[in-house]
């Protein structure tokens, strides 16, 4: 009977984990409530009630032990760790690892971080501004000027959110510090167009993780989590936005 | 739209959408599909406003091209489907309109400002409606294979 106990314990903990896994780092509640689903399932668990949002989760199985909550306390946007645990689902459905591999190797991500090299970052804002400046506004004369303004604004938003860890407020820093180079640029006759500068330096900052996420949630029916994450990228353009609007202002 | 604007937009929206890829830390092996995926989303949209169907519908198709390409790349790349769809997405933002909306409003010429919260209201519509769209044709899609099986 322990042994049983034991093994529903850590059905929930790694299915739990796996859950929270996915939501910290910028899936959809369908997927990961899919995934759970699918855990619990391949573990052996003949039903499962799951109760998802983006702030916690809630799961029971049928079992010895009750239901157990795991909160989601931080997000970010990681979405290789999406599809790892994806991975590892995978694996484990088709019996390739076993269930406390699974948990010890969930347990193992959740604390390793494994981003691009931070120069590769950072380039790959440049190849988001330039780019996509040209693509908008045809405007080849400011290509270069724009991949620099939009490397060094990206720059402002990693540092600050870093040390501060408050995405809003790094978000407005960051589009201010665009607005403030890209008519500093244009003053000292590095670039043409202030308009088209800026346009093209926002776009790393656009929140596209929670704009998509937020359509799939409400269409999924979570309309809990759907408008929650809808609010969140309306909030990140709004300080994007007020940031690039402040310093117009002193244009 | 000239060869070489044709060639210089596809390149530039590859680039940009692996970039943004790589700032959300996607990993390497769906980048390739997501550059492909953003660029043919973008042409679906520009060549739809070109032959005149308007942009509303261009953003619509655009993004319901970008819903059912990333659930293939999805099937075949065995990786969850929003490592595709989220970075694609990125060359349809209406940044642009945006843009122009803040700076009318920063200058208090709230008439002006309007006409582009309009447009922006309107892509940004579209393009959830897309979505939408392309939710749809994947749903009917799976229904077909499964009942082929």
């Amino acid at each position: 009977m322990s042994s049983q106990k034991k093994r529903d314990q850590l059905i929930l903990h790694t299915a739990l984990t796996a859950g929270r896994i996915m939501i910290e780092n910028g899936s959809e509640v369908e997927r990961v409530e899919d995934t759970m689903e699918r855990i619990a399932h391949n573990a052996g668990a003949k039903t499962s009630q799951l109760f998802v949002m983006i702030t916690g989760i809630l799961m029971a199985i049928n079992g010895e032990v009750g239901a157990q909550i795991e909160p989601v306390k931080r997000r970010t946007f990681d979405l290789e760790k999406i599809s790892v645990v994806n991975d590892l689902s995978r694996q484990f459905a088709v019996h390739k690892i076993t269930l406390q591999e699974f948990s010890n190797r969930l347990d193992h991500l959740d604390k390793s971080t494994k981003y691009f090299p931070f120069w590769l970052q950072l380039l790959s804002a440049a190849m988001v501004s330039g780019p996509l400046e040209v693509v908008f506004r045809h405007n080849l004369p400011d290509f270069w000027i724009t991949c620099v303004v939009g490397a060094l604004g990206w720059l402002v938003f990693y540092l600050l959110n870093k040390f501060i860890q408050i995405r809003f407020l790094s978000e407005f820093a960051a589009a201010a510090t665009i607005g403030v180079l890209a008519i500093w640029s244009v003053h000292l006759g590095l670039g043409n167009s202030v308009d088209d500068i800026i346009i093209g330096s926002v776009m790393p900052l656009v929140p596209g993780v929670p704009i998509t996420n937020s359509v799939r949630d409400i269409l999924a029916g979570n309309l809990v989590s759907g408008p929650a994450r809808g609010v969140e990228a309306l909030v990140s353009a709004a300080a994007i936005g007020f940031g690039i609007a402040m310093v117009l202002q002193f244009l | 739209m000239s060869f070489t604007e044709f060639l210089i937009e596809v390149a530039g929206n590859y680039v940009a959408t692996i970039g943004f890829g790589i700032l959300l830390n996607i990993p390497r092996r769906a980048l390739n599909y997501a550059g492909w995926i953003g660029v043919m989303g973008y042409f679906v949209y520009k060549f739809i406003v070109i032959w005149g169907g308007g942009y509303v519908v261009g953003n619509m198709m655009g993004a319901v091209l970008i819903g059912v390409a990333s659930l293939q790349a999805a099937r075949i790349k065995k990786m969850p489907m929003i490592l595709f769809n989220i970075p694609a997405l990125v060359p349809l933002v209406p940044g642009g309109q945006a843009y122009q909306m803040i700076k009318y409003f920063a200058l208090g010429e709230n008439s002006t400002a309007f006409v582009f919260l309009i447009q922006v209201v309107m892509i940004s519509g579209a393009i959830a409606f897309g979505f939408l769209l392309s939710e749809l044709v994947n749903r009917v899609q799976q229904r077909v294979w499964r009942h082929r099986r």
